[in-house]
């Protein structure tokens, strides 16, 4: 198997799979329900990918509870993107000191 | 009235987060690429074309096992699919004139973490904010996974899995402001979360197909009992 025909496979495939949809629609969906569905798929989407994934991403359990935590308490009182993923990962870092 | 669009400065500045995000993630991807037998420079023309975390580590995990090509296309689909929903959803946010060209460039790059702050932009989104997060996102992706091959064994272990959480920090960054504006989405996150927890023990699972399946359910599910009005939905 050559290497470069594998990534020639990957890379249309990922394309066709994307570059689709936002091709195909170009005008508002009117069906409710479909736009329903597409309002709550990137909260649903995000929220399962982070949880539990988040768990098995650090060292420790605790780690990874307290910068769930902590994302979460920062997000809530309105802090931005940076801020957040940082503090996250200062979470893990300073607690894996002392826990790994 | 049409409101003005966000530019593509300020996608540089939200890209950065991303850019960093990413070259965590990434990085730990090279050292995978770089057990699956890729050289540095087919590992970052991976990440370059395709700017996908777990489809890239899945198409690595094909390579190594000397897959067929065919194998390799299906797992791309089972392990992508979820970017086609990002993608369905995302040409209800940019304005319903974007020429065919920036159709095909926005399609290029969409991830998670541009997907969220693609929603975060609402209908004030353009393909140049877009561009601006993918200038800066996608060298990072690539670069991360460059780095990975070439000097995987060298960065502190602490350093890898601390960067390893950026992401989720992000994702929550995303989804939680709008959780705690409107009580329907935090119901939603919170059982979300709490099905996607359950689900993660059922064996014969893959997480691929758990985020795919779990996605398409939960926001049925959420469709049919909560449907949204149009002004709400402009809030996205």
């Amino acid at each position: 198997m050559n290497i470069w025909v594998y990534l020639a496979v990957m890379a249309g495939t990922i394309y066709a799979i994307r570059a689709l949809p936002l091709v195909l629609l170009r005008r508002r969906i009117q069906n409710r329900f479909i736009r329903s569905f597409l309002y709550y798929v990137p909260y649903v989407t995000l929220a399962v990918m982070t949880f539990p994934a988040i768990l098995s991403a650090t060292g420790s359990v605790w780690s990874a509870w307290a910068a769930l935590a902590a994302g979460i308490l920062l997000a809530w009182y309105g802090a931005g993107l940076l801020t957040v993923s940082v503090s996250a990962c200062a979470v893990v870092f300073v607690l894996e000191m002392f826990l790994c | 009235m049409v409101k003005s669009g966000i530019t593509w400065r300020r996608g540089v500045r939200d890209g950065i987060p991303i850019a960093l995000g990413y070259f965590a993630v990434s990085f730990a991807l090279g050292i995978t690429a770089h057990n699956a037998g890729l050289s540095a420079l087919q590992a970052t023309l991976a990440s370059f074309l395709c700017n996908a975390s777990a489809g890239e580590y899945a198409a690595f995990t094909v390579i190594a096992a000397n897959g067929a090509y065919w194998e390799m296309a299906l797992m791309m689909l089972v392990a992508n699919a979820r970017y086609f929903l990002m993608s369905c959803a995302l040409s209800q946010c940019l304005p319903a004139d974007t020429p065919l060209h920036h159709r095909l460039f926005v399609a290029f790059d969409v991830t998670d973490e541009i997907f969220g702050i693609a929603v975060s932009a609402g209908d004030r989104l353009r393909p140049s904010y877009l561009y601006g997060a993918m200038a800066v996102a996608i060298p990072g992706w690539a670069g991360g996974t460059c780095f990975g091959v070439l000097m995987g064994t060298l960065l502190p272990n602490t350093v890898v899995r601390a960067l390893s959480v950026g992401l989720y920090g992000m994702f929550l960054a995303i989804i939680i402001p709008s959780a705690r504006k409107n009580r329907v989405i935090a119901g939603v996150v919170v059982i979300s979360m709490a099905v996607s927890w359950a689900a993660a023990f059922l064996p014969f699972l893959p997480e691929g197909m758990r985020i795919i399946l779990l996605t398409v359910l939960i926001s049925a599910v959420a469709a049919v009992l909560f449907p949204v009005r149009e002004e709400k939905e402009a809030a996205v």
